[in-house]
């Protein structure tokens, strides 16, 4: 039994259990304290002073966010020399914050513009000397401004969180700043563009590397012929940029935007996740059956990829070869649909709509740079919808373009941690036994980073692990390597939770990523248009049917091996 | 980073280096102790050797720089043969000692923390040896020279350029 504290806070009485913060007891009693660098599940450090509360008992005003309760504690949350204390902390913030408020990406959805106006607070106050440090757009898909950062470190912690530490702080007092060892670009760090630091940048110091307006080029060229394809997960999101709850389905009025924004076609990724898994499960079946590299891992995460290829580089012969949907998207465009409709490839417009920042380092791979020409975060697609003046809430549903609009349920879960395991595993089992009746394996879904399960089909007995978040990666793989577990097959998924809470996702306020379990709404969402598809398993889709039929006649052919599969190399980075 | 002189470490001091991380790593906040190490057996803390102390404790590269960027006795710059130091505390200040350090960085063409590229000389700044008498002071290794003016400085410099 925990023992319980009671407190007051602001004369309301709460009772939390022992060891929490003055935070969570507010919360507990309805009460909001504004906060920076909190950051519910990843930061906790007490640096920014905006959470100052007064407390019985403590000298001075104390951080809410890391001072713990005491019985009997009474608490003031909004008394003058809160108020004042908190003020002057912003003052002081933005004496050397870059004003680009009217063009930042952040604009009305920045944490420290919406304290300045809860404050009234004007950005002159203090006319701090300018530090102008460089903007690093290296990498292929992430900006940072620190002429906008707030050094509330949200996106150090996110980043050693995942085990990586490509950035840190550097320097100290003035000069502080973050960056990567050796003030090196971030192209030269040991970055994976998992681009979690983004999603937890409460202003606009990240970004991704926006290709917005290439898009609209080619929209407007009337020589190309525009295909879009969206993600499994961004029905899930995209509709949070329009201020609608987290986990609602929005896919159908996501296919009316992007028809509204006229591009050719529309198409369903998740026809080309049904894809993957009649490779993947097929390369699965085969490597058990001869004992080649086992366990084999997934390759559907290209932040997963260069992880391994820059830290693990002996376990690249256990990655599958497939492409990932959206590079297998982009090859049978560019293959199939171009020969079937005689284009020219080159003709071809292809835009990827992805959660993801590491989507657009893996369409710039050199083994697969003609396959995908634009990968879109589902924040910059929700960008183009408000420029293009489409009231995205009142819009119709509507339904993706044939040939490629159906896809099974199976495709649909890929968007969440366990997914791509489960849709591999309800395909595998049945090419393994035809009778096979099971459709859901609980075991290997949920938010827990390691998930692990033993299943027996046709006298094969497979044992699987699922895990996501990068450090959880690595406790598996360190795992393997020392003898201590077992596996044949692993789904990585570099984000917490998977691509439902993955770097490209829309960024929400604080408030809500407080108070809100995004990684279970979003994937909620996915499962359940998972259980309202007729077809559960990709090896039942009848559009999957055709694409062999027509084209590539069986998985892992030789034609299959050519378009649909890839190569990966070693690139050690420290 | 600009290191104007390229890191060269003999076989010996990187068996000392390796002895100090593991003699050290397993205690909890080893990193300061085998920095502060590190600079002695070096003189500073070249990535080359931060890549080591990295791989070695497991931590990122990234946090050991900021460690090393943090604390200012830490120097990712080499030091020369000779290493001036010149004061800029009050007393020196006052007396013009800042002309002095001027002259010092024009007669060797690098700034105040860099070193030569021939290894030879390495300026720094510092605050106070406690011969405020003889303002303005500054020291060459443990030689001291007192009531400085910028004129004497080549003077001084080419006693040791002749002795090399």
């Amino acid at each position: 039994m925990q023992k319980m504290i009671n407190l007051k806070i602001n004369g309301i009485s709460v009772s939390v259990p022992e060891g929490s913060t003055i935070l969570d007891a507010a919360r507990q009693a309805n009460i909001e304290i504004p906060t920076l660098c909190y950051l519910k599940n990843v930061n906790k450090e007490g640096s920014c002073r905006m959470c100052v509360v007064e407390a019985t008992g403590a000298r001075g005003l104390v951080a809410a966010c890391v001072y713990p309760v005491a019985e009997g504690m009474e608490v003031r949350t909004n008394t003058e020399k809160c108020r004042q204390s908190r003020k002057l902390t912003l003052e002081l913030i933005l004496s050397k914050h870059k004003q680009k408020c009217l063009s930042c990406e952040r604009s009305r959805n920045c944490e420290l513009q919406r304290l300045s106006l809860g404050y009234n607070v004007d950005e002159d106050k203090f006319k701090g000397e300018d530090f102008v440090l460089p903007l690093d757009d290296s990498s292929p898909y992430i900006v940072r401004d620190n002429d906008k950062c707030i050094n509330c470190m949200r996106c150090v912690v996110a980043c050693n969180n995942q085990g990586i530490g490509a950035i840190g702080p550097i320097e100290r007092g003035f000069q502080v700043h973050v960056g990567s060892a050796f003030d090196r670009p971030l192209a030269e760090s040991p970055c994976v563009g998992c681009g979690q630091c983004v999603v937890d940048c409460p202003v606009g110091a990240l970004s991704e590397k926006s290709e917005v307006s290439k898009v609209w080029d080619a929209l407007s060229d009337p020589t190309k012929q525009v295909i879009f394809f969206t993600a499994p997960s961004i029905r899930a999101t995209l509709g949070e940029a329009f201020d609608m709850p987290v986990g609602t389905d929005v896919e159908g009025k996501m296919v009316a935007a992007i028809r509204r924004l006229n591009p050719d076609y529309v198409f369903n990724m998740d026809v080309t996740a049904d894809l993957t898994i009649m490779e993947e499960a097929t390369e699965l079946i085969k490597r058990i059956k001869t004992h080649k590299p086992l366990p084999m891992f997934t390759s559907c995460c290209p932040a997963w990829i260069k992880f391994v290829e820059q830290t693990y580089p002996e376990m690249i012969p256990n990655l599958s070869t497939c492409k990932s949907p959206q590079q297998m998207f982009g090859a049978l465009l560019k293959s199939y649909w171009a020969e079937k409709n005689g284009i020219d490839p080159a003709n071809l417009f292809v835009v990827s709509v992805i959660p993801c920042t590491a989507k657009k380092y893996e369409c710039s791979r050199e083994e697969m740079i003609e396959d995908v020409d634009v990968a879109l975060t589902t924040r910059e697609l929700a960008r183009m919808i408000k420029t293009a003046g489409i009231r995205f809430t009142d819009l119709p549903d509507e339904e993706f373009d044939n040939p490629f609009a159906t896809a099974t349920g199976a495709g649909a879960i890929f968007g969440a941690t366990g997914g791509v395991m489960e849709a591999a595993l309800r395909t595998a089992a049945k090419m393994l036994d035809g009778d096979f009746k099971v459709i859901e394996f609980p075991d290997v879904r949920g938010t827990s980073p390691i998930k692990e399960a033993t299943y027996s089909v046709a006298g094969i007995t497979i044992n699987v692990a699922v895990a996501s978040g990068l450090n959880n990666a690595r406790t598996i793989i360190e795992q393997i390597k020392s003898g201590e577990k077992k596996y044949d097959f692993i789904e990585i998924m570099s984000c917490p939770g998977g691509c439902v809470n993955g770097g490209g996702q829309p960024t929400l306020s604080d408030s809500i990523r407080n108070s809100v379990e995004l990684k279970e709404a979003r994937a909620k969402a996915l499962y359940k248009n998972d259980s309202n598809n007729d077809l559960r398993r990709s090896a039942d889709s009848p559009v999957i049917d055709v694409i062999y039929n027509d084209y590539f006649e069986f998985p892992n052919s030789h034609k299959a091996h050519k378009i649909l599969h890839t190569s990966y190399k070693a690139n050690k980075i420290i | 980073m600009n290191n104007n002189a390229k890191f060269c470490a003999t076989e010996e001091q990187l068996s000392k280096l390796n002895a100090v991380i593991e003699e050290s790593k397993s205690v909890p906040g080893c990193l300061m102790h085998i920095l502060q190490e590190a600079q002695g057996i070096f003189g500073y803390l070249p990535i080359e050797v931060q890549t080591i102390i990295a791989e070695k404790l497991n931590v990122s590269l990234s946090e050991v720089y900021g460690v090393v960027t943090f604390y200012s006795q830490f120097s990712l710059q080499p030091k020369g043969k000779y290493r001036i130091s010149m004061c800029l505390g009050t007393a020196c200040y006052v007396k013009g000692a800042d002309k002095v350090l001027e002259e010092i960085e024009k007669q060797l063409g690098i700034k105040c923390g860099e070193c030569t590229p021939d290894g030879l000389f390495s300026v720094d700044s510092c605050r106070c040896v406690g011969a405020c008498g003889l303002a303005p002071v500054m020291m060459i290794n443990d030689d001291v020279y007192g009531k400085l003016t910028p004129d004497m400085i080549k003077g001084i410099l080419d006693k040791y350029r002749e002795v090399k």
